[in-house]
């Protein structure tokens, strides 16, 4: 089931919220798109990965066990022409290891052949040879070495007013590793040319202009040599944000060894193995609240587990510690967090960004205060959320569209929430065999766009332009990994020139072809370059349409509606003649624009205060949850999501991000799990990182409800990573109403939850 | 080039032959010896369904199917599926059930068979039918939307 | 797989000849292998298709059942799903729709993991493995109870050249219940955690006839004859606590990647005590 609520279609808006089919729906049915691993290309061989076999060591040699196997051709870091380091915010992510390896399936050492059996016999002839070190893996010996970064935020002193505090909570809350199991494992295809861009790489992925900037980085090439091109995206969930640029460097290395186009194409098990997962993350809160719940002080520390190597880690760490105090109101805050070391694979982006950790850390934590002191989940967050005009711990006050009670409301009313929530309470010593029911709350906010002055520093542009067949070519560098961007940004587009969707090209990202609008991250694409685009093509609209005012004054000023060009008379020429003949007289049409941040106060990234995020997009969930008391199996029932998204573009869209994102929240909350041993994943396969199945999802009750950002396309807000927030904290409060079982470590797996027992047990 | 014997199947209604090795898997024998590249390889092991055709009739996971098993037999894959259902195509289209479209031909094929064996179905039974097929974007509300929506 | 069908005999002659030629009918298991180990495979002889191996018939006081019969077959069958409500409840919970198409009863048996669904059902339901294999110019058959063939991890009876034709099962007596428990990783499309299966009957409130097996509590498959023992005889409530506190003494279950040994140890006797408490108290 879903609904939308308060999304009433603006009376002189065509396009913007209305839900009209995305126009790659049937070949992506049809099986006719075009993935990764799909495109044809003659004369293509395969590469293959050599991966370390243990976490740390000192890589004394690579080589061929015995002859090199026919044809096959091997590339280590000896053969790398540039600096062995994928630029990202760093350079520190090795290539290729080189001297030490630092965690398992760390990349060794890259082979090719003519066909995909062939490389992988050629990658077992690889012999490698290492010495091994002692490793890091537990969190409190990573601890006592030097963090990969810290971080501290924070508004007056909580430490005063915890000391004087009558009532001070403390809890302690871990969240474990995510796989981002994006259905299409990650593929790149690389070719050198003679003459032209020199290499030229193609694949899935979220940011074509990162794969290139790393590309021109490890090649030492200039930008123009280097093209990159996304194929369709089979998922990317920030999963094919970093990690594409290591395979794009890794499939350019062999086919410039081998002199032909070269695709690389992971299995599941290696994608599992290789790519960047979620951080884990353990979170100390302690709070100081007075006897009505509300918060006075709060002290957060928050770790994350970086792995080896920091990719992106610091703007992880960064986005957690200004979401950590959650979507709340409190005078007196500090958090403080740090990346740890360890020797597993570098940990990196994912739906959330960090954010999802600390809303599982606050909102256990609000439940802990609310178990104290007897104050129900409902009643608790309406005292201390956030309401327009507060402050957030970085002194920026929330602005009008803050929206955390009005999406309280929406979820308790449709779930009688604080009744059937004392009901399922007090039932739960009942134990008489048969499933017990629970409900569990959680409120969250998510910060839209790049965190800090990240978009002020990209100053990123997209650009339109007329194309000789009178349509307007919008370019920008946003891929579609199924999020909708492609029927979005035609709605956008559509309505801010005033033009039909026929009347729009929309060219493939491609680095030949279009800006650097900046990478499909974020919850940025919609609300900050959909803000571009429907400047540049308004402004290409415009243009037209004064110059058609111009050769016929007496019907001036000219309008542009529905495709056509109107004059004041009532007359109109479609769109397209009339650009058709702004092109006979001249060169081109072209309007290229770049960020403008809002006026107002900077984002002050030394001392972490000012405005953070332009603004935030606002949500709550209640599960409903059914435990069976022998195995303590949980099966989510229902939830009921409200989610306060500015203005959906597209309903339907905007609700099935909502939805699949809550599913991924529950699935982190409750099934999947990564075990380590050694460093090595014991998960690696979908035979054992458990995902939800049809089976294993609720139902899903979505009310969208709107309250325009100003600075957005027709007042839509980032919304891509909002539902990642609040699904796992829910379903964990709903176990703890169905069961009184207290879990404070996600996944909630019945064995996780049997330890709860057995401790519940022996306290008694 | 190969000591293997020729294995003639009907493919899509057409007749094949592949000379391939007769432990070569379905998947890739329609993927790179046909073109036939709608079948999707999601884990190589029975687990996400992206791969899932119709073997005579019923739907099996071409990643487990030996290509030697298939002689004499018939193989439907999602590309000729989608032209026999094109109502299935614009209704997950419609309702949401496509996002990055990974999963989307073998969820696909699986609600063709779905709507053949029970045009009526409950959402228990969907969810039932689709429990081999993994969609990790829309959290299934948006494929179930596609059968659900319309039923009256 | 190359000559595909054949006939059996000559399939069981090979079997027993061709070093590293391994039989497959639905394939999914053993088909499930990396893209190193699938570069390195051998030969598989396809079992498939012969006559011998198929069908499911009443015949006497047994019902036989082809090794090549899949799941979904069984679940479809109104013999099977008369007398072997237990075999189908465990049939519907095997993989997913795709997987049960394609994955058989012989395979499940076959393959030999402690954690396959059916065989817990084989064992609480008596069943007999019939094989065959070549002698001379004779396909000779063999009977094993089933509570024989899993003789240790991943290890069966079979011999050399030996191949599962299919399986007989005694009719139930009349009143004998059957029940069936699958704890998965999650709601479907799972590999069990802890899988019970329990056929029995009470007369005046006592359990009259047990018989309970579990899977995933150790190297094979086993029938729980402690906990039979210790509540035949019992009333309901007492003899459930009885079995659910015996099978977990007569156990041995270990850390997984899927789950704990403590778990599993505990959820075992809760699960046996729930089956068993479930049982009609006088079935007359």
């Amino acid at each position: 089931m879903y609904r939308w609520g308060g999304c009433s279609k603006l009376a002189e808006l065509t396009y913007i919220g209305t839900s009209p089919p995305r126009p790659d729906g049937p070949a992506k049915a049809s099986g006719l798109s075009q993935y990764a691993d799909d495109v044809a290309v003659a004369g293509l061989w395969f590469g293959e990965t050599v991966r370390s076999p243990v976490a740390h060591g000192r890589l004394r040699s690579v080589g061929w066990r015995r002859a090199a196997p026919p044809g096959a051709v091997l590339v280590t870091a000896a053969d790398l022409p540039g600096p062995n380091g994928v630029q990202l915010i760093d350079d520190g992510w090795p290539i290729l290891a080189e001297g030490t390896v630092e965690h398992v399936g760390q990349a060794v050492a890259l082979v090719a052949a003519p066909s995909r059996r062939a490389a992988v016999l050629a990658a077992a002839e690889v012999e490698v040879d290492i010495e091994e070190l002692p490793p890091v893996f537990d969190l409190s010996e990573a601890r006592r070495q030097p963090s990969l970064y810290e971080l501290e935020l924070g508004l007056g002193d909580p430490e005063a007013v915890l000391d004087q505090a009558e009532t001070v909570v403390e809890g302690e809350y871990r969240t474990g590793h995510q796989e981002h199991i994006y259905i299409e494992c990650q593929g790149m295809t690389a070719r050198w040319h003679p003459s032209g861009p020199r290499v030229e790489v193609s694949g899935s992925m979220q940011c074509p202009y990162y794969v290139h900037k790393s590309m021109v980085h490890a090649f030492g090439l200039p930008e123009e040599a280097v093209r990159v091109r996304a194929d369709a995206i089979g998922g990317g969930f920030g999963g094919k944000e970093d990690y594409p640029s290591l395979i794009a460097i890794h499939a350019a290395l062999l086919a410039r060894a081998v002199e032909r186009p070269v695709r690389i194409v992971y299995d599941r098990q290696q994608d599992i193995i290789g790519t960047t997962k979620r951080h884990p993350a353990t979170m100390r809160y302690r709070s100081a609240v007075d006897a009505e719940g509300r918060l006075l002080a709060l002290d957060v520390l928050v770790e994350l587990d970086g792995g080896a190597f920091t990719t992106l880690s610091k703007v992880v760490l960064s986005r957690a510690l200004l979401h950590a105090a959650g979507p709340y109101r409190c005078p007196e805050v500090r958090v403080r967090g740090r990346v740890l070391r360890t020797h597993t694979a570098p940990n990196g982006a994912f739906r959330g960004f960090g954010a999802p950790q600390v809303a599982f850390g606050i909102e256990r934590h609000m439940d802990a205060i609310g178990r104290r002191l007897g104050i129900d989940p409902l009643t608790l967050r309406q005292r201390n959320a956030l309401v327009p005009g507060d402050r957030l711990p970085t002194g920026q006050i929330v602005d009008e569209s803050t929206s955390a009670l009005a999406c309280l409301e929406s979820v308790a009313r449709r779930t009688d929430f604080v009744t059937r929530w004392t009901e399922y309470q007090a039932a739960q010593t009942e134990t008489n065999g048969t499933p017990q029911r629970g409900l569990g709350l959680s409120l969250y906010f998510h910060g839209a766009g790049f965190t800090g002055n990240g978009e002020r520093r990209m100053n990123s542009p997209a650009s339109a332009r007329l194309t000789p067949e009178g349509r307007i070519a919008v370019l920008s560098a946003m891929t579609d990994m199924g999020q909708g961007a492609v029927i979005v940004f035609r709605q956008i587009a559509g309505e801010a020139a005033g033009v039909t969707f026929d009347d729009l090209e929309f060219p493939e990202p491609d680095t030949n072809e279009v800006p650097n609008s900046g990478p499909t991250v974020a919850s940025r694409t919609t609300m900050i370059v959909g803000q571009l685009v429907a400047r540049a093509v308004r402004e290409v609209s415009a243009q037209v349409a004064d110059w058609w005012g111009e050769q016929q004054p007496a019907a001036s000023p000219y309008t542009v509606k529905d495709g056509r060009v109107v004059g004041q008379d009532g007359r109109s020429t479609p769109f397209a003649a009339v650009a058709r003949s702004y092109l006979e007289v001249h060169d081109a049409l072209e309007v290229t624009v770049r960020h403008q941040p809002a006026p107002g106060p900077v984002f002050d990234e030394t001392t972490y205060q000012g405005p953070a995020y332009p603004t935030y997009a606002w949500g709550a969930d209640i599960a409903e949850v059914e435990v069976d008391p022998d195995t303590l199996a949980v099966r989510p029932l229902r939830m009921a999501v409200a989610a306060e998204v500015g203005r959906a573009i597209h309903p339907r869209l905007c609700i099935g991000q909502i939805e699949g994102g809550t599913l991924q929240a529950v699935g982190w909350g409750l099934l999947e799990e990564i075990k380590l041993d050694q460093g090595r994943y014991l998960n690696d396969r979908l035979a054992t990182y458990i995902i939800p199945t049809a089976m294993d999802a609720p139902d899903l009750d979505v009310e969208l409800l709107e309250a325009a950002f100003p600075d957005g396309p027709f007042g839509a807000k980032g919304i891509g990573e909002l539902p990642m927030d609040g699904g796992a904290p829910a379903v964990v409060a709903a176990i703890e109403n169905a069961t009184g079982l207290v879990v404070d470590e996600i996944p909630a797996t019945p064995e996780r939850l049997f330890a709860a027992q057995m401790r519940e047990r022996s306290d008694d | 080039m190969t000591d293997h014997p020729t294995l003639a199947f009907e493919v899509n209604g057409e007749a094949r032959e592949c000379n391939a090795s007769p432990e070569m898997r379905l998947l890739d024998c329609l993927r790179y010896d046909f073109g036939l590249t709608g079948s999707k390889e999601g884990c190589g092991e029975g687990e996400c369904g992206a791969c899932t055709v119709l073997l005579d009739g019923q739907p099996v996971l071409s990643c487990l199917v030996p290509v030697g098993q298939c002689a004499g037999r018939r193989v439907e894959t999602v590309e000729a599926i989608a032209e026999k259902d094109p109502e299935l195509v614009e209704r997950m289209t419609e309702t949401g059930g496509i996002q990055c479209g990974a999963c989307t031909p073998g969820i696909v094929v699986t609600l063709y068979s779905l709507r053949q064996a029970n045009p009526e179905a409950s959402r228990e039974e969907i969810r039932r039918a689709l429990a081999g097929n993994l969609c990790r974007c829309t959290g299934y509300e948006g494929i179930f939307r596609a059968l659900e929506d319309g039923h009256g | 797989m190359a000559e595909r069908c054949g006939s059996l005999l000559e399939a069981c002659r090979r079997l027993a000849t061709e070093p590293g030629l391994r039989p497959i009918l639905g394939g999914t298991d053993l088909m499930v292998a990396s893209p190193h180990e699938r570069a390195r495979q051998g030969r598989w002889l396809d079992l498939s298709c012969f006559d011998e191996m198929r069908g499911i018939a009443e015949r006497g006081g047994s019902v036989w059942i082809g090794a090549a019969t899949t799941f979904t077959a069984l679940q479809a069958d109104a013999s099977i799903r008369r007398h072997f409500p237990a075999l189908v409840a465990a049939a519907s919970e095997v993989g997913g729709w795709q997987i049960q198409n394609r994955a058989t009863l012989g395979g499940n048996v076959a393959n030999a993991s402690p954690a396959g669904d059916s065989l817990p059902v084989l064992a609480v339901l008596e069943a007999v493995v019939v094989l065959g294999s070549a002698a001379g110019d004779r396909l000779v058959e063999r009977r094993v109870p089933y509570a024989g063939f899993h003789v240790g991890y991943r290890a069966t009876a079979l011999a050399p050249g030996e191949v599962i034709l299919g399986f007989e099962l005694p009719l139930p007596g009349p009143g004998l219940e059957q029940r069936f428990q699958k704890v998965g990783t999650r709601q479907a499309q799972a590999i069990s955690k802890v899988v019970v299966a329990l056929a029995g009957r009470c007369a005046g409130g006592r359990v009259q006839t047990l018989r309970l097996a579990a899977g995933s509590v150790a190297a094979t498959p086993v029938r729980l004859r402690q906990a039979e023992s210790a509540a035949v005889g019992l009333e309901l409530a007492a003899a459930a606590e009885a079995a659910g506190s015996a099978a977990r003494q007569e156990t041995t279950p270990i850390d997984d990647v899927r789950s704990t040994a403590a778990y599993r140890s505990a959820v075992l006797g809760r699960v046996v005590r729930r089956l068993v408490l479930s049982l009609t108290p006088d079935s007359e």
